[in-house]
């Protein structure tokens, strides 16, 4: 290449780069640009242009510095970035089994660990409810290809059954735990029922509002869920009916210590919850991997894969999906219980849209129908932000930018290696498209 | 009589508002068939450039008033605009032709960090502006009920009208929409015959931003309030607009915009306000059960 043509190249690329920094500064001009802020109750607007300037030269700079990175450096390592992303999935897919053992053993353990201490445990029941979530939202998303993105209001109504059945009837965690699966189920059926006949798009939208419904009634209904105040001392659950988790003896049960015969100490009960809500999270687990291979399941992901095919092969659409949108459901009504217990207390904005959109991405960045993906993506998710609390303003933002920057990077989720069940040999479809 | 001739002036004002952002739903999925969640932030977006405009006219010392609202009209499109194609070439661009999931899941990306950007660089507290245009035409009275069309009503839906003219007008006899309406039909073949479908894509998303930086001007004007989160139900319901009138549909999505305001006010003059987001839902519901494919929208053949 002579001097002259490398020449031409970088005033391209500075000309590239300064259009870049151009558009920065007119998007930032107008929001970043100006202040407002009240003063006695007049709005009023403060130039402060040193912050679009700020963004322009930043813009310009990064721009700059990617595409002569580009040319040079940069493209080999991000392709070797990508293809090792991409080859820790292939080395996650060949050791599924060992990682997930591993995974297990070190969760089973966790509490006993050194580590363990209150505020750990409660991060990582905190995480093993995403997990939970993660999963059954998976056999919605993952195995039966409907978009669900109201999928917290079935959280919802799980936590608010376990909430009003125990304060209002008494009822033990152990009989609302079912019950409030049922009901959650039994909402995704009604809620089902009408859309599931129709294409995936709208099915997004009517889950979306069907999700907001849920949260305007839990807010109006002051009768019943006293509204924004929501509800508070649920009791907690007991040791399978046998024990209390108090110093002291409590309707007429033991507590934990005495009948195991250790000695007192407030973290058992945090070890409780933990290994209550392992346990939940495994029987999602389990109950996914065991009903993929069940005839159910198979019908989930041939639907996902081609509608039509499956009609003429006499699979009923609408029921098929029914069941697992209701499964799915249901699944989501057991993690609201078990919140609503370990709480205390529920009010309608723990089951914001932003919370579905959390959901939805750790099953997508997971790599969608990847049980192991789902575990790694709700701990990147769901730590993550917890990790940088103190900038509390930040942390929507750089995840709101995260989840586009990886779906540009790698559209089928940071682990993704999702084959089908059954596979014709020497058949590989490229894409699965619309 | 008066209180439902009221309602009915209410309703169509919302309406039209509702109607402007249902188009850019309607037309980006026409396009590409994807649900564009980001919408309802580029409408806030739009809002707040226009908020931000009549404070600088104001701090400049205030100027003529149909002046100011040109200005501020002509600006909150521009630099709305600007939002929408950057969200289009950074966000949803490098997607296309992925699978299906992924544009949404970006979409939904770029909503929460447009919302945030916003709370951050404005932030979080809802932000009055005094108004601007007051007063109105009282039309009749009876028994002390006044019913009264006001001129900011006036001005919402004459601008309404004219927006929808001119841009049916591009949509069926110029180019560019002639293009569009290619690219949406067959993407494949529209760019075998020498269309440019990336940036025929793009000019749809910069179109759908006019029109919702339009709808976030009117709504700074008729609610006086704004804060980061307005965009999540506005495009919520705009979508649900889109629906109703049958997705696709330039006609249809202002049709569904009114009906959909109309539904708000009655709802609201009539039943309970708290629950007038669950109405709009509950009638999407049913369209989707009874008439899947929106008021006039063409029933979509699957091929094999």
């Amino acid at each position: 290449m002579s001097v002259n043509n490398q020449k031409n190249d970088m005033l391209a690329l500075l000309k590239d780069a300064g259009i870049a920094g151009l558009i920065a500064a007119a998007l930032a001009l107008p929001l970043a640009g100006f202040k407002t802020f009240d003063v006695n109750g007049t709005l009023t607007a403060e130039p402060r242009f040193h912050w679009v300037l700020v963004a322009a030269i930043v813009t310009f700079v990064g721009r700059f510095t990617i595409s002569i990175g580009q040319r040079t450096f940069f493209s080999s390592f991000s392709k070797a970035a990508g293809s090792s992303a991409g080859s820790i999935g292939a080395f996650i897919k060949k050791n599924q089994t060992t990682l997930a053992i591993l995974l297990l053993t070190a969760a089973i353990i966790f509490p006993f660990s050194p580590m363990a201490n209150r505020h750990s445990l409660d991060l990582a029941v905190y995480v093993l409810i995403y997990v939970m979530l993660g999963w059954g939202l998976n056999i919605v998303v993952g195995l039966a290809g409907l978009l669900d993105l109201g999928y917290v209001a079935f959280y919802a109504v799980g936590a608010y059954s376990y909430a009003l059945l125990a304060t209002n009837f008494d009822l033990s965690f152990w009989i609302c735990l079912p019950m409030a699966g049922i009901f959650a189920a039994s909402f995704g059926v009604i809620l089902g029922f009408p859309v599931l006949r129709l294409r995936g798009d709208y099915l997004a939208i009517v889950t979306l509002g069907f999700g907001e419904i849920i949260r305007v009634v839990l807010l109006n209904w002051y009768s019943l869920t006293g509204g924004p105040d929501g509800i508070s001392s649920i009791p907690k659950p007991t040791f399978f009916g046998m024990a209390v988790f108090s110093r002291n003896a409590q309707d007429g049960l033991p507590p934990f210590h005495e009948l195991m015969n250790i000695e007192y100490s407030t973290l058992n009960k945090f070890i409780f919850y933990y290994f209550l809500i392992l346990i939940l999270a495994l029987v999602t687990n389990f109950f996914t991997l065991r009903i993929r291979k069940l005839p159910v399941g198979r019908a989930w992901e041939a639907l996902r894969e081609d509608e039509i095919a499956c009609r003429s092969l006499g699979i009923n659409p609408t029921n098929t999906k029914l069941t697992a949108f209701a499964i799915g459901a249901m699944f989501a009504g057991f993690a609201g219980s078990f919140f609503a217990t370990r709480q205390g207390f529920i009010s309608p904005e723990s089951f914001t849209f932003i919370e579905s959109a959390i959901i939805l991405a750790i099953v997508v960045l997971g790599g969608m129908g990847s049980q192991v993906g789902v575990v790694i993506a709700a701990i990147v998710l769901v730590l993550g932000p917890e990790l940088i609390r103190e900038l509390q303003e930040f942390r929507m933002l750089a995840f709101g930018g995260a989840m586009v920057l990886i779906m540009v990077w790698r559209p089928r989720g940071l682990l993704a290696f999702r084959e089908p069940t059954l596979k014709l040999d020497g058949q590989d479809k490229k894409g699965d498209g619309t | 009589m008066e209180y439902f001739l009221q309602q009915l002036i209410n309703g169509l004002s919302l309406g039209a508002i509702y109607g402007l952002i249902a188009i850019g739903y309607t037309m980006v999925y026409g396009i590409i068939g994807m649900i564009n969640f980001a919408h309802g932030e580029v409408y806030m977006i739009g809002a707040f450039v226009s908020m931000i405009t009549f404070l600088v006219l104001t701090m400049l010392g205030g100027i003529w008033l149909p002046a100011a609202l040109l200005i501020a009209l002509i600006m909150a499109m521009v630099f709305t605009c600007i939002w929408g194609w950057t969200v289009e070439r950074l966000a949803y661009r490098p997607l296309r032709g992925s699978f299906r999931l992924a544009p949404l899941i970006s979409a939904i990306g770029m909503s929460i960090f447009l919302q945030n950007l916003v709370q951050v660089l404005q932030g979080a507290r809802v932000k009055p502006m005094q108004p601007l245009i007051s007063g109105g035409f009282e039309l009749m009275e009876h028994d002390g009920f006044t019913v009264t069309l006001s001129y900011l009503q006036i001005f919402i839906i004459i601008l309404t009208i004219v927006l929808m003219t001119v841009f049916t007008l591009i949509i069926n006899k110029t180019s560019l929409g002639r293009a569009q309406r290619a690219t949406e039909q067959d993407r494949t073949m529209a760019a075998l015959i020498g269309v440019n479908v990336d940036r025929t894509i793009s000019t749809t998303f910069v179109m759908g931003a006019a029109l919702a930086a339009v709808a976030g001007l009117m709504v700074t004007l008729y609610y006086g309030v704004i804060d980061f989160y307005i965009g999540f139900l506005a495009g919520m319901k705009a979508f649900t607009a889109a629906v109703l009138g049958g997705i696709g549909s330039l006609p249809g999505a202002m049709l569904g915009g009114l009906l959909i305001g109309l539904i708000e006010a009655f709802w609201s003059g009539y039943f309970t306000i708290e629950y007038k987001d669950v109405a709009v839902f509950s009638i999407l519901v049913l369209v989707l059960v009874f008439r899947p494919t929106g008021l006039l929208g063409k029933p979509e053949i699957e091929k094999v």
